[in-house]
């Protein structure tokens, strides 16, 4: 069980402040979050051919350099990175399969937490507001992103077991709640080609909307295939590289607020959390009906 | 020739077969007895107490007493203590118990007034605790314990926040082992002008309950609500968080980060006053296991002896109390226990046990409300059976004779508080208990699964 | 009028400063600033003191109120008033689920809408709601009347008991053993008592009324399909 919140900034002159206010966000929700945390930024898209990845590795002194020099030396192309705490934002001109093709490849123990033109994904065990000082968070600058803090129900406290998870280019997923047919979904996925890291029910969720995605779907129709498929309770946040979505499961027991001004649009599992919002008193506030597809979007 | 009527061995020959039957162990008597019930009522099964069926217990752990490397404690000059403190993690005023054996929650309702009486009065002499039920917290129990742990749970039969201020300490209860998922039930028998009134329900009817708790789902959502009763009782009183013993691990580790003070966890031995048979046999583990599991998530957040973990289901004897503080509980709860030495099925008023369909020592009939000896009845001339004072002696004596048995072992096994024994103190005499125990199989350093 | 910044001070410092209220108090106006969410605010109250919170709380506002009167100009997350016992607490705007769950007296009125679960396990509170409620709403409710002057969401009244629902809107399905009755002059009265209670100008007979089949009060094998 957890707390689930999300940002989407529909005035860019707020960009600047977006990880400040996303960290205060996540700070707010320690109590029913307090074993890890995670956000994924949308920020400083890459130009077209490159790709951008997300690397952890779980030991702190990880030559990130070498691998830079390494990947540049063995691809032929432009190479580049930024270390920040446990991970490293790795920048290649070259097509996204190339990229990740390499990284299994060569460095399998490196575990790529998100990958995209825009995305950045960071997550850590520890307190929220300890994880987003790490993450040097409040000085982060974007267009939107998505953030959870993390009390884990059945699977284990680590970095790998955290929110968000990716589940494809410019995609992740954060949730609250429990699911209940986790275990034979994974294996049903499994038998079609996608790969789990952990045993926890959110990656699998994850999973399942990147196959969806990957068979064709919408994320709406992807979103709307999970109210069928995936059986438990949730409140579900899908952040996509032009916005992001939100979905509670029938039951709607878990908790999900929504907020609106003409500089934002923010969903939280509390209202704590967006109270202090720039306009935040004045904002149009309500909840997602269950079983309904929310989602926002630049065009 | 006259033809051999020897019938060819059959290997599921049992007491019937003496008059040449030939019995079924998937399909015994029992059994066909069951599916023909089921096949006239179209409904399931509904009874009281807990799991009959046979279980890895206690029965199969054994305690390591003195030898040349260890020496026992005097009886009587030597001191074996018994004193448990439940609470302490937030609570202003943690609860002081004499012993480590409290009273569980079982429903006024469920029970006779006269019952939950009697049990008061006991826990009060001995310096230990009752525990209200699903229908909230009656003036005679409240009178008679000196020490009232007051439970929250989903139905919210007769909450109130009167009796939340003038409790000791508040059980919120997210399962029960007899069984976790389900909610209370009474059946109509039971639910008389008083019941009626203490649940806001209508008189005579088959009560309903929920099963999830109106106003919050998930450990997260308990956070805040155990907030909300903290701040209510200005955070004077203990929270306990009860769960049935299921995914175990996980919910200690939940409970402590829910902020709770206390967990209560209620392996599938624990009894009811009404639920679905297939609901008390199939779900759930057993209390041998759900122990070890919790103690370990406890050591794993370095919370044990700093959240209190009191454990119940099917503690019968001062051994098996002996045993759970052994394998790191704090204390025990005791349920059915507790009513056997009110008098629930005592050798007395045969008739009324027949007219049941049952018999003294095999009676678990508490849902119909005719229970013999006025323990778990509402009727006025049954509940006259059970005279509160004389209850009350019954169960002091039992309790007593529980803490002596206790300290009896604990001194044997040189420890001078009962909390210091620990699980190197045990050994197991089946592989199913060493393993589900984490404790060796007896004369061997193994462990099965370590 | 004693004015509480909860910028300044925090919510345990409010709840027990109106908690170590003497029964005799002329402390009876007060006023809640910058709630910001918070949870668990003004719980377990037991004078007849007023509160105004101005602004948006969280979960549990209210919570088993007693004999105060509590005014929330904003919304109210999950929870509001929760077995509440008497008096009254209202909300200008919106309230989050379970609202009024398992009150026993008093009444709760929620000038917007109330999200799902209104009234859940109610047992004896009266709510007056100015917008629409939720799926399950009055699940389970025991005893007490939900007003709803909008619409109601899926399963109203699941497995009610003796509470009375009223509904001006539509209704977009009924749960199980609740069925529609009839609206007779007692309950029209009553209805009207409620509606000026809540200070809401409606039309009695626009409302449609709502209880129990009372099919389940007895388990039997015909209505299995219910469970």
């Amino acid at each position: 069980m957890c707390g689930i919140v999300g940002l989407y900034l529909k005035n860019p002159a707020l960009e600047p402040s977006l990880g400040r206010h996303l960290s205060a966000m996540l700070a707010s929700l320690g109590d029913r979050g307090p074993d890890s945390a995670g956000f994924a930024i949308y920020r400083d898209p890459v130009p077209e051919g490159a790709v951008k990845l997300t690397l952890f590795h779980s030991d702190e002194d990880y030559d990130w350099a070498e691998l830079t020099r390494a990947m540049a030396a063995s691809l032929g192309v432009e190479i580049k990175g930024t270390p920040r705490a446990s991970h490293f934002v790795l920048i290649a001109a070259t097509a996204t399969e190339t990229a990740r093709r390499w990284i299994a490849l060569h460095r399998p123990d490196v575990r790529i937490m998100g990958i995209g033109q825009t995305i950045e994904l960071y997550k850590e065990k520890g307190l929220p507001a300890e994880v987003v000082r790490r993450f040097k968070l409040d000085g982060f600058s974007g267009s939107h992103a998505l953030g959870h803090t993390r009390m884990a129900t059945e699977s284990a406290v680590t970095t790998q077991h955290s929110h968000p998870f990716s589940t494809g280019l410019d995609l992740c997923l954060v949730h609250n709640g429990s699911l209940s047919n986790h275990n034979r979904l994974r294996q049903w996925l499994n038998r079609r080609g996608v790969e789990f890291q952990t045993d926890n029910d959110t990656e699998v969720a994850a999973g399942y909307f990147t196959y969806r995605l990957s068979q064709g779907a919408s994320l709406a129709e992807a979103l709307e295939a999970g109210l069928v498929d995936l059986d438990g309770f949730y409140t579900f946040a899908i952040g996509t590289r032009d916005g992001f979505a939100v979905l509670r499961d029938s039951i709607a027991c878990k908790p999900a607020v929504l907020a609106e001004t003409d500089d934002w649009v923010a969903m939280a599992s509390e209202y704590r959390a967006i109270a202090h919002l720039p306009g935040a008193d004045s904002a149009a506030i309500w909840e997602p009906a269950p079983a309904t597809v929310y989602s926002w979007t630049k065009h | 020739m006259p033809r051999s009527t020897k019938r060819p061995a059959n290997p599921a020959r049992s007491a019937g077969d003496s008059a040449g039957l030939s019995a079924s162990a998937g399909f015994p008597p029992a059994v066909i007895a069951e599916i023909q019930r089921a096949a006239r009522e179209g409904l399931y099964e509904i009874r009281g107490l807990g799991a009959k069926r046979h279980l890895p217990t206690f029965d199969d752990l054994l305690l390591l007493g003195a030898s040349i490397s260890r020496y026992p404690l005097e009886g009587y000059r030597e001191k074996c203590a018994t004193d448990v403190v439940i609470g302490a993690r937030f609570a202003r005023k943690p609860i002081e118990l004499k012993i480590p054996i409290t009273i569980a929650g079982m429903s006024f309702g469920a029970l006779s007034a006269n019952a939950k009486e009697a049990l008061g009065r006991a826990a009060s002499e001995m310096g230990t605790s009752t525990t209200t039920g699903d229908g909230g917290m009656t003036e005679e129990e409240r009178r008679a314990s000196d020490i009232l742990v007051y439970q929250v749970l989903p139905s919210r039969y007769g909450l109130n926040p009167d009796d939340l201020r003038r409790c000791d300490a508040i059980e919120v209860v997210v399962g029960q082992g007899a069984k976790p998922g389900g909610g209370g039930m009474l059946l109509g028998l039971k639910v008389t002008e008083r019941v009626a009134a203490m649940r806001t329900l209508p008189v005579g009817i088959d009560q309903r309950s929920a099963c999830r708790h109106p106003d919050w789902t998930g450990p997260d959502d308990l956070e805040i609500k155990i907030r909300e009763l903290r701040e209510i009782t200005d955070w004077e009183k203990p929270i306990y968080v009860k769960v049935g013993a299921t995914r175990v691990k996980y919910d200690v580790a939940l409970a402590v980060k829910s902020g709770a003070d206390a967990i209560v966890v209620d392996g599938m031995q624990g009894g009811t006053g009404a639920t679905q048979d297939v609901f008390i046999e199939h779900v759930g583990i057993p209390t041998l296991p759900a122990v070890r599991q919790a103690v370990e998530s406890l050591q794993e957040l370095d919370m044990h002896r700093k959240v209190q973990l009191i454990v119940s289901g099917g503690i019968r004897s001062g051994a098996d109390v002996a045993k759970a503080l052994a394998l790191g509980a704090d204390a025990v709860a005791i349920g059915t226990a507790a009513l056997i030495a009110l008098n629930c099925n005592a050798p007395l008023f045969d008739a009324d046990y027949a007219k049941l369909g049952t018999a003294p020592g095999y009676c678990h009939h508490c849902q119909t409300g005719r229970c013999p000896v006025g323990v778990a009845t509402q009727d006025p001339v049954l509940e006259a059976r059970l005279d509160p004072a004389l209850a009350a002696k019954r169960v002091r004596n039992y309790l007593t004779t529980m803490v002596l048995e206790a300290q009896t072992l604990a001194r044997a096994c040189g420890k001078s508080h009962l909390l210091n024994l620990e699980p190197e103190d045990l050994v197991a005499l089946t592989v199913e208990a060493a393993a589900m125990a984490g404790v060796p199989l007896a004369g061997t350093n193994w462990i099965p699964g370590r | 009028m004693i004015e509480i910044d909860l910028d300044e001070v925090d919510v345990r410092a409010i709840n027990d400063r109106l908690h170590k209220l003497p029964p005799d108090t002329n402390e009876r106006l007060w006023r809640i600033v910058n709630p910001k969410g918070a949870h668990a605010l003004a719980v377990g109250l037991d004078r007849p003191i007023e509160i105004e919170i101005a602004g948006h709380v969280g979960y549990y506002c209210a919570g088993m109120n007693k004999a105060a009167t509590i005014t929330i100009k904003g919304h109210a997350g999950p929870g509001l008033a929760e077995n509440i016992v008497s008096g009254t607490v209202r909300v200008s705007g919106n309230a989050s689920q379970s609202a009024a769950a398992s009150g026993r007296g008093g009444l709760v009125v929620i000038q917007g809408d109330a999200s799902s679960r209104c009234g859940i396990s109610m047992k004896g509170v009266d709510i007056v709601v100015g917008g629409s409620v939720g799926h399950m709403s009055a699940f389970m409710a025991q005893a007490g009347h939900l007003v709803v002057c909008g619409d109601a969401g899926p399963h109203l009244g699941d497995s009610i008991y003796e509470a009375a629902i009223f509904v001006r809107g539509k209704v977009a399905s009924l749960g199980s053993d609740c069925i529609e009755k009839e609206l007779t002059q007692k309950h029209r009265t009553k209805l009207s008592q409620l509606l000026e209670s809540a200070n809401i100008d409606a039309d009695v007979a626009e409302f449609r009324r709502y209880g129990s089949a009372r099919k389940l009060y007895n388990f039997k094998v015909d209505h299995a399909a219910q469970y």
